[in-house]
């Protein structure tokens, strides 16, 4: 499958092989992820969709170091993830992979700023330098006038900027957003497409879980995910777009 | 994170939410001021009681008449009658005994003494002019009991200064004045100086009278109560105990020492047994203090325990941006141990400050205890990591998307 969806993006920087996750809870088991391998090359803008309880969201938490599978092999930018230790994972965390979530998961009570920053304290950056960066981060995203606010007194839309400006603060070379419009009317969701478009144009790679067949048109490659599998993979915008028209 | 910062956070956490961090901090707040407290004042009643002892005189035996045994039964210790004036007067007139400077021979009762309206119980004491050398007692007015008093069995009384405030409330000189003991009328010829002391260790609440007066008009007994004997000096003491034992024994025709119908006590075994009694109470406040330091470590383990569940979403976030297990582990370490430090600072203040008051309502010296305060701090700290550590650790053990998803 991997090989079918060679383009001329850049070298494979995330590849997942025969990963599945099973949950058990008490005697039941649930399968989340049934034997799930692709490849997502530096440099594309992968949409992951597929109805509720697909396990897409698993997947990204496991893409995210922020969950481990219980089978199958993920190996991230050279690295095989599951051999590596806890500080190891830490670290991945804090600066291959900026992670945004649907409920953008601020400090509440924490200004902006200081919000940004913490990535870059857990790094070690010498505090002016932190400063600098997340000011700049903020700009970025529309928010320098806002950068003293305390996260609860932003509205949805802000708060997404800002979760999207600290996952930004390493400058990790994967972005990695959990149904980032989920919470948000569709105008700011629109904004905050286009901030993660600018992003992608940039360079970083992208792969964003939606629900919303408009925003996954921005993606240049759209996966497809039905109860733990992938049922379809498309790799180029033209066969996704065709794709998106037979299903509505 | 650097140590610094992981403080900041620390303190900026524990700002969030000032009633819980408060509550937790009175635990340790109490714990350590208890233990400071009593500490202190324990200390304080013990060297009040040595004080007191020593100020009796430092080379000093007190022959006390011994328990009787008549039939098989044991009578109490220093309630005999075996003990007598020839036997005073054959100690300081002894040539065997070489090692003893002075011997004064005492009886001593309660009674009640009359001076006008007013009354008291106080200590009375039949004794000689010997006693004011060997128990170091002097007088502010007046003057001490005389070898003729004695001699001529006078009605005349010197007063301890809380029994003239007793007696004598106005203020007017108490000398030549006249009391009634036992209803038998004296004449009051002297105050003694203050030597302190409260309560039943009261040295200035008594009566001094001759000791015949004492004995044939007063209690009507021709025994003494004790005899207390000034070694020639502390060097001496042993030899000097050894020397009046012997002696006593050969006077008393007893010949097993066993079986001796007296014992002598050195100011030194009383020292050392009023110490031993005041230690044991310094130990049971102090075990008292510490269980309750103990429950206020167990309130700071709670609280953190409470947070650490309160904030896991937190810990799941932090972990998601790259927050090391150590990193949590050190913030939530750091705000357990801010607690108990900053607790154990205000404690220690409030401990200080109860020991002042306390020891000043109860005419005690105030001591700090230096040991207390080093102790309280040591442990409040160590209370801080070892009831910070688990919660903390656990927090850190967290996978992050477990810790995201908590509810």
């Amino acid at each position: 499958m991997a090989g079918a969806n060679a383009t001329n993006y850049g070298r494979p920087i995330i590849q997942v092989s025969h990963l599945s996750k099973v949950y058990s809870n008490d005697s039941v088991e649930t399968v989340a992820l049934a034997d799930v391998s692709f490849e997502v090359r530096e440099g594309e803008f992968v949409a992951i969709m597929g109805p509720s309880g697909s396990g897409k969201s698993t997947l990204m938490h496991i893409l995210g170091a922020l969950d481990t599978p219980t089978s199958g092999t993920y190996v991230l930018d050279g690295k095989n993830v599951g051999q590596l230790s806890r500080d190891e994972l830490a670290a991945i965390r804090n600066k291959n992979i900026g992670f945004v979530f649907q409920a953008y998961n601020l400090l509440p009570r924490t200004t902006a700023l200081k919000n940004v920053m913490i990535p870059m304290a857990y790094a070690r950056v010498p505090k002016t330098e932190r400063l600098k960066r997340a000011t700049a981060l903020l700009d970025r995203v529309g928010l320098g006038d806002r950068i003293d606010h305390a996260s609860n007194q932003l509205s949805g839309g802000q708060q997404q900027r800002v979760a999207i400006a600290r996952a930004m603060a390493m400058n990790p070379s994967i972005i990695l957003a959990d149904e980032p419009t989920g919470n948000l009317a569709t105008a700011q969701g629109e904004e905050i497409i286009a901030i993660f478009q600018d992003l992608n144009d940039q360079g970083h790679t992208i792969v964003m879980i939606t629900h919303e067949p408009y925003i996954a048109e921005h993606a240049k490659r759209t996966v497809f995910i039905q109860d733990g599998r992938i049922v379809k993979d498309t790799d180029s915008h033209t066969s996704k777009r065709a794709f998106v028209q037979k299903e509505h | 994170m650097e140590f610094f910062e992981t403080l900041t956070t620390a303190l900026e956490a524990l700002k969030l939410n000032k009633m819980r961090t408060a509550l937790a901090m009175l635990g340790i707040v109490i714990g350590i001021g208890a233990v400071i407290a009593l500490v202190s004042l324990g200390q304080a009643s013990q060297q009040t009681v040595q004080t007191q002892i020593q100020s009796l005189g430092s080379n000093m035996l007190t022959v006390s008449p011994g328990a009787q045994n008549s039939g098989g039964i044991r009578g109490a210790s220093g309630g005999g009658t075996t003990l007598t004036n020839d036997d005073a007067k054959a100690i300081a007139s002894s040539t065997q005994i070489t090692t003893v400077a002075k011997v004064s021979p005492e009886l001593s009762r309660r009674a009640q003494i009359i001076a006008g309206r007013n009354n008291e119980n106080a200590q009375i004491l039949g004794a000689t002019p010997a006693y004011a050398d060997v128990r170091k007692v002097t007088v502010s007015s007046g003057r001490f009991l005389s070898q003729q008093d004695v001699d001529g069995m006078q009605r005349v009384a010197v007063l301890g200064p809380t029994a003239i405030s007793n007696l004598f409330p106005s203020g007017a000189s108490p000398i030549g004045q006249s009391i009634r003991i036992s209803n038998i009328s004296f004449r009051v010829i002297g105050v003694t100086t203050s030597k302190g002391g409260t309560g039943f260790m009261n040295q200035d609440d008594i009566a001094i009278i001759p000791l015949t007066t004492a004995q044939k008009l007063v209690f009507g007994v021709n025994y003494l109560g004790s005899i207390s004997i000034e070694a020639k000096s502390a060097d001496v003491m042993n030899q000097a105990r050894d020397q009046v034992g012997y002696f006593l024994l050969a006077r008393h025709k007893i010949t097993n020492p066993y079986q001796a119908d007296f014992s002598i006590f050195s100011q030194e075994d009383i020292l050392g047994a009023a110490t031993q009694v005041t230690g044991t109470f310094t130990m049971l406040l102090s075990g008292i203090a510490t269980i309750s330091l103990l429950v206020g470590g167990i309130g700071i383990m709670n609280v953190m325990l409470i947070t650490v569940i309160e904030r896991t979403r937190e810990i799941g976030l932090r972990k998601s941006l790259g927050a090391r297990d150590r990193d949590v582990v050190s913030q939530f370490l750091a705000e357990a141990v801010i607690l108990t430090v900053v607790g154990g600072f205000l404690g220690m203040i409030i401990g200080v400050g109860l020991s002042y008051i306390i020891s000043s309502l109860m005419g005690l010296p105030f001591t700090l205890s230096l040991s207390a305060v080093i102790l309280a701090i040591g442990v409040s700290g160590a209370i801080g990591i070892v009831f910070g550590l688990y919660p903390a650790r656990k927090a850190a053990r967290l996978s992050p998307i477990e810790a995201l998803r908590f509810e």
